[in-house]
């Protein structure tokens, strides 16, 4: 039905549209509100404001790995692929030692390591809290490796963990 | 602006070839930088058709059963919720059969072979203490009933676990006939007084069963019970005619917990 802007209601037709009073309501509350939310949900940037957290800073210095040769002191693969991606290398050798029973790892360079957690990685790097833990706290990260697997340097469980 | 079909065919052959080529000469010219990642058992590892042990019970003493139990629970870091490493927080004894961890116990007679005793039962079986443990079943009810395939029978036979991915549900602890699957009700390392580094523990809420030694198998050992039984135990390959179990199975009766269940158990006992 046309009615050229005019404005129609339960009652009937109206030639104009009803005035509502432009108020704002409870005005107090709601602005003291929204300031309150507003300073809780950015609560964390002004608490940590000025604050600067340490990078992490992993040591590679244990005793086993300073008593390779220097030629020898190599991860399982380079640097660059273990840092960006030791989390898929352990899970596919999790897969493959568990379920496929294939214990050994051969890497690009076709050498042969023993594909284990607590009996390979920990062997040289055996400063869990220096090189696993520093960056994991850091990225706020907890794997879930030390509730079954031995870490073996004797200290206390790291910091994520503690809870 | 048409093109025919003609037309079309042909462009769309040459850019598959293209495609197809364009993906080959790269590959040639910049190989994947991790191509050569690969995976293989462990050197030494024995290999086998299918898994299987005999116990001859006549050779095992309670002495050596105990040996066995405690060479397994060494092994495997295996919690003796008895005792656990502070005394002040034991459990009330009701808790301690609860919360019990088993891989590898000893059972009587009739709880081991429930329907085949009589009353006029040969006077030593009563006596008679059956080492039991996980009977790594061919038809395993454990595997068919996991909702998240973390037990699962390996091609040699071995029913193995895979805490990585156990739920917790328990499914498997109803499915199993033999009591062999343990739930972890309390965290187990608490209770582990020796423990060997080299293997892990489990956390609360996973169940856990023997696997066969499948870590020493590897590594080309026998499993931990066997190698210290004085030959009570025999660990072998069914699928070999030559093997120590073969010949022993060939030579002996033997009998089989709960065959009438249809599970094919792999541990055969001579009495």
């Amino acid at each position: 039905m046309e009615n050229n802007g005019n404005y129609k209601n339960e009652f009937g037709w109206f030639a104009e549209k009803p005035q509502v009073p432009k108020k704002f309501y409870n005005a107090k509350t709601v602005v003291g509100g929204l300031v309150i939310f507003l300073i809780l949900v950015t609560a964390p940037l002004w608490r940590n404001l000025g604050k600067v957290v340490p990078a992490p800073d992993p040591q590679l210095n244990t005793q086993a790995i300073m008593a390779l040769p220097e030629k020898d002191r190599t991860c399982v693969e380079d640097k660059a692929y273990m840092q960006a991606y030791h989390m898929r290398l352990l899970v596919d050798w999790r897969d493959e030692v568990v379920r496929n029973a294939n214990r050994d790892y051969i890497n690009s360079k076709g050498k042969r390591y023993l594909a284990s957690l607590s009996n390979g990685c920990m062997e040289c790097h055996s400063n869990k809290s220096q090189f696993c833990d520093q960056c994991h706290n850091y990225v706020a990260v907890a794997p879930n490796c030390w509730g079954c697997h031995w870490e073996k340097e004797k200290k206390q469980v790291a910091q994520t963990e503690a809870k | 602006m048409s093109i025919k079909r003609r037309e079309f065919l042909r462009l769309a052959g040459l850019s598959t070839l293209f495609g197809l080529g364009g993906k080959a000469a790269f590959e040639l010219i910049a190989p994947g930088q991790l191509d050569a990642q690969s995976y293989a058992p462990e050197a030494h590892a024995t290999k086998a058709k299918r898994w299987a042990m005999v116990v001859d019970m006549r050779k095992l003493d309670d002495k050596t059963a105990a040996k066995c139990i405690q060479a397994c629970h060494l092994t495997h870091n295996v919690p003796d919720i008895a005792n656990p490493v502070n005394p002040a927080k034991a459990f009330p004894p009701e808790d301690q059969a609860r919360f019990r961890i088993k891989w590898i116990w000893t059972e009587d007679y009739h709880n081991a072979f429930p329907g085949e005793e009589h009353e006029n039962l040969q006077e030593k079986l009563h006596h008679m203490k059956f080492l039991v443990l996980c009977n790594h079943c061919d038809n395993p009810p454990c595997v068919r009933v996991c909702p998240t395939k973390a037990t699962f029978r390996r091609p040699d036979g071995m029913v193995m676990m895979d805490m990585h991915r156990c739920i917790g549900c328990r499914y498997c602890m109803a499915a199993c006939p033999f009591g062999a699957r343990s739930f972890n009700w309390k965290d187990p390392r608490p209770f582990i007084k020796d423990v060997n580094q080299n293997y892990p523990t489990r956390e609360i809420g996973v169940v856990e069963k023997c696997t066969f030694c499948d870590e020493r198998v590897s590594k080309g050992q026998l499993p931990a019970c066997v190698e210290v039984s004085n030959g009570a135990l025999t660990f072998g390959d069914l699928g070999d005619p030559k093997s120590k179990v073969r010949e022993l199975l060939r030579a002996n009766f033997t009998i089989r917990r709960k065959a009438h269940l249809g599970t094919l158990p792999q541990v055969y006992y001579i009495v």
